[in-house]
């Protein structure tokens, strides 16, 4: 019984995990190939992507609540939240991989005569691949554990768990959802972790 | 024979601070020019605008009797073969896929790249079969460079532009690359921009040598007249050769 509920809540809680995760990827991966082209831009998007980090998040949820189409309690604000979150890592992770290419290497791209479409596809995403990915397997851990207090504005996941044995002052209820969301997490650090590897040069 | 290569007045400026100033200097078919010049001089600067990776504040360059400004920047860019020190070397990619790179932007077959990589690591001394599946990292400073040369003949340009491409190696590995180098830049009747501040390097591979001082040409001269050469910079140049075999005769 407890046993099915905890394998739903945490097919649930990695369903909003990979929603989150792949959404802020697709956000921010092309936001971050722009800013690396516009310094002045650049500090800006950085600077304030900072700040929504900075922010707790069970605030951020309680600011999200209020907003007319994407707030209300649900699983669409939470998994806002979510993404707003897993933004920054994958963004700054993006922008340093890209930024950080060794400038003879950049240099002799442009020599060659290669245009700024090859040397991005071809020279400075597999070079920055395995920082980008490191961006992103940051995002999902954090994402895991996040998402647990999504349950507080009804995300559902593992923290409905946590919520329900705080309430109850239950400690076995609170393990129930704590447990197999730090399993989670360790195995998806793990399992990005190889993908990182193998995509190093 | 018409210049291949044609600075004219050109300058460079950075603020309000000229890095070059009237520079005229042409550089014909089957020719090595040196640039010789201090650290600071401006030879990277200069070197760096015939292939459009810096525009001239003032002035013009022209290239194959055009001027470059006029020119697609990324055709002329593919016409002319680019080595800096370490080669810059792709290092997510093999040594024949580093070689084969502008050939491969051409749109050459790849049949046809293949035999042009193993011809140039041949022509490099280096082994096809133990070396074009390497990559960078497991290179030693002279395989790089070496590579470097390749990958800059790959697409058989006119035009080869080199900044201090020996200047990391050790003395005898950079005697043998010089001796290598003026070798296929015969064989390959290559005409050649040449950065150095080696005066043995620019006596040994120039066909002229061009004097840079503080952003100004001080002298262009024939390599084996600028021994001659009585401008104060070409002095202090020569001074340094004569200088060490002074203190070898002293030990
Ligand atoms: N973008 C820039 N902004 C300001 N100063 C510059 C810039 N590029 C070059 N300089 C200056 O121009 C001068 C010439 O630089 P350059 O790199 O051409 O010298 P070089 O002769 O190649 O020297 P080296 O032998 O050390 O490589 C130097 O004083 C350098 O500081
Ligand atoms: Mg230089």
């Amino acid at each position: 019984m407890l046993f099915n509920e905890i394998v739903r809540l945490s097919a649930e809680h990695l369903w909003l995990v990979a929603i989150a995760v792949v959404a802020a990827t697709a956000i921010a991966a092309p936001s971050a190939v722009f800013l690396t082209r516009h310094a002045r831009a650049r500090r800006w998007t950085l600077g304030a992507v900072n700040i929504v980090q900075t922010i707790p998040s069970l605030a951020l949820f309680g600011f999200l609540l209020p907003l007319p189409f994407i707030g209300g309690v649900g699983k669409q604000t939470a998994v806002l939240a979510l993404i707003l979150y897993a933004l920054l890592p994958i963004l700054r992770n993006t922008v340093v991989g890209i930024t950080g290419v060794d400038s003879m290497v950049r240099e002799s791209a442009v020599a060659m005569g290669m245009t700024d479409g090859q040397i991005l596809r071809d020279v400075e995403l597999p070079l920055a691949l395995p920082t980008i990915l490191a961006g992103v397997r940051i995002a999902t851990v954090t994402t895991i554990g996040t998402a647990t207090i999504a349950a507080a504005i009804g995300g559902g996941g593992l923290g409905t768990f946590v919520f329900r044995g705080i309430a109850m002052a239950d400690t076995k209820m609170i393990l129930a959802g704590a447990v197999p969301a730090a399993i989670m997490a360790i195995t998806a650090d793990e399992v990005l972790e190889w993908v990182e590897r193998r995509f190093s040069y | 024979m018409a210049a291949l290569v044609e600075f004219r007045n050109v300058a460079y400026r950075v603020g309000d601070r000229d890095i070059l100033r009237g520079i005229d200097l042409s550089i014909e078919q089957n020719e090595t020019v040196v640039l010789l010049g201090r650290s600071g001089s401006g030879k990277t600067t200069l070197l760096r605008m015939v292939n459009r990776l810096l525009e001239p504040s003032a002035g013009e360059v022209l290239f194959a009797g055009r001027r470059i400004a006029d020119q697609d920047r990324f055709r002329l860019r593919r016409r002319i073969g680019y080595v800096i020190q370490e080669g810059g070397l792709f290092p997510h990619a093999t040594v024949a896929q580093n070689i084969g790179l502008v050939p491969k932007l051409e749109g050459w077959a790849e049949e046809r790249i293949r035999t042009r990589v193993a011809e140039l690591l041949d022509a490099v001394g280096l082994q096809p079969h133990v070396y074009a599946a390497r990559y960078p990292r497991q290179l030693s400073g002279g395989e790089k460079q070496r590579v470097g040369i390749a990958r800059a003949l790959a697409a058989d340009p006119p035009l080869l532009l080199l900044d201090e491409p020996f200047a990391a190696l050790d003395p005898v590995t950079r005697f043998e690359m010089q001796q290598h180098f003026a070798r296929l830049s015969r064989a390959f009747g290559k005409t050649a921009l040449f950065v150095t501040h080696d005066i043995r390097e620019a006596l040994m591979l120039g066909t002229r040598i061009a004097l840079l001082k503080d952003g100004r040409l001080e002298l262009v001269a024939r390599a084996d007249e600028f021994p001659g050469a009585t401008s104060q910079e070409a002095l202090a140049f020569l001074a340094t050769v004569t200088q060490s075999v002074t203190s070898n005769h002293d030990a």
